[in-house]
């Protein structure tokens, strides 16, 4: 099944996607990768206000090229990166704000899918598909945290119909990749029995 | 040859790794396409020749991580080179960087701070080989973390021949998604526990329609496994598997599996 999604989500939004799904969303979305989850952990700790509000927000794991061109900012290349980098942060994170979606690759683990459950998505983007993904950004309307470097700053972006995205983790506790990493196992078993 | 024809080439030689991929690179992944039956293998396939033909229309870089610089350079015995060499691949990846732009992705190991530039300590990589002949060759290879994170070294028993096909499984199969598959895999055998690394790096170099017996039989055997394309289930997990070799102590077998993601860039170029 197919979906366009706007944001903010709501959790009607969520709760209609199954994993396997196609989405494409469009609205403002917030990149963040390891420095900028370890800085908002921080923060939290710290009871300091975070610089957006993740209400219904969809957290892109991404680290953009970005060029500046006079004084704004454009996305020359912007696909995701490895979600499993930030497996351990997530659930933390999502435990005091109320995001609900998040853009990545490569899928998230089982405490994810936890974190996940009645309340947000994990979306696939293709790994490497920057240039394409760079297209749907409409514009670029902030940067915060930008002292962590390029690829480590959190990005406000305007996109339009971000996509395709395919539904990795539903809000009902079922993961493609659980799925396909228990085929995986069995087979790694029967291949490594042949040595 | 001047100072500047070096710093230019290295600049031009980012450009096209960085917005075109070689035509064997992109011969495979067109065939893994026709190959897939399953609809989400299909459409991230899509994405990715899709994504490929952007790039080099737009001339942007095809995936924001554009990579550590890694530089090959292959020096003629004949050639006699009167100025610092070095400086002038750091100022091309520096050119590079700020005109094409590349992403600044090095940073200190520890205090992780950017330059901003990918300049750094050992940064950008440069490896160096004396060759017959009297002309120089530049071949750069900006390296994604994805695949660099999930790459493995291991130091094998020389009884352990035969499961060196299963280590490269292994590492294929502890990846799953991560390194962006459909993957390519450098495979270094022998030499020291260092040297076997570069051997499965500079294994990354070569043409990827072409396999002996060896490397199609790892091949087949982690396509079996089905993690598919960006992990999410397929026919094509690994696209080519690649070895070099090294002779090695007696008491020793390192084996080296360097994980590159399906955006395998490289270009190449000679000076005379």
């Amino acid at each position: 099944m197919e979906h366009i999604l706007e944001t903010p989500l709501r959790i009607d939004d969520i709760l209609s996607l199954k994993a396997g799904d196609i989405a494409y969303i469009s609205g403002e979305i917030f990149t963040a990768r390891d420095e900028a989850h370890l800085r908002a952990l921080k923060y939290m700790k710290e009871s300091k206000d975070l610089p957006v509000n993740f209400d219904g927000g969809v957290v892109y794991h991404c680290g953009p090229l970005m060029k500046k061109k006079g004084s704004e900012w454009v996305a020359v290349s912007a696909g995701p990166t490895t979600s499993a980098r930030m497996n351990s942060m997530t659930p933390k994170i999502l435990e005091r704000v109320n995001a609900m979606g998040i853009i990545g690759k490569g899928g998230m683990n089982k405490d994810v899918v936890e974190a996940l459950r009645n309340k947000g998505a994990y979306f696939a983007y293709t790994g490497g598909a920057g240039a394409l993904a760079a297209q749907k950004i409409k514009k670029v309307r902030d940067v915060y945290w930008d002292d962590l470097g390029m690829p480590e700053a959190l990005w406000v972006f305007e996109v339009d119909e971000f996509g395709p995205l395919t539904v990795g983790i539903d809000a009902h506790g079922r993961s493609i990749y659980q799925d396909v990493m228990e085929k995986i196992e069995r087979k790694y078993e029967e291949i490594i029995r042949r040595f | 040859m001047e100072y500047d024809d070096v710093v230019d080439t290295v600049r031009e030689l980012f450009f096209r790794a960085e917005t075109q991929l070689g035509e064997d690179v992109v011969e495979v992944l067109r065939r893994a396409y026709e190959s897939e039956d399953n609809p989400v293998a299909r459409s991230n396939l899509e994405a990715i020749l899709r994504n490929i033909d952007a790039a080099s229309s737009l001339k942007v870089p095809m995936c924001q991580d554009t990579g550590i610089p890694v530089v090959f350079v292959e020096i003629g015995r004949e050639l006699c080179i009167e100025f610092d060499l070095k400086q002038a691949i750091r100022d091309g990846v520096e050119k590079a960087t700020e005109e094409i732009p590349l992403r600044p992705n090095a940073v200190h190991p520890l205090t992780r701070k950017n330059p901003g530039n990918n300049i750094g300590i050992h940064i950008p990589q440069i490896n160096i080989d004396l060759v017959d002949g009297d002309s120089l060759k530049l071949t750069v290879m900006p390296k994604g973390a994805g695949s660099e994170n999930v790459s493995a070294i291991r130091m094998m028993l020389p009884s352990e021949i035969e499961s060196i096909p299963r280590f490269a499984v292994e590492v294929v199969k502890n990846a799953m998604g991560k390194p962006c598959p459909p993957v390519f895999l450098g495979i270094g055998i022998g030499s020291t526990f260092d040297g076997a690394a570069k051997l499965a790096k500079k294994a990354l170099l070569r043409d990827v329609r072409e396999m002996d017996d060896f490397e199609k039989r790892i091949t087949d055997l982690a396509n079996e496994l089905g993690i598919g394309p960006m992990g999410l289930g397929g026919r094509t997990t690994v696209l080519g598997s690649f070895v070099e070799i090294g002779y090695c102590h007696t008491a020793s077998l390192p084996v080296a599996v360097n994980v590159q993601c399906w955006a395998n860039r490289r270009a190449s170029a000679i000076l005379r």
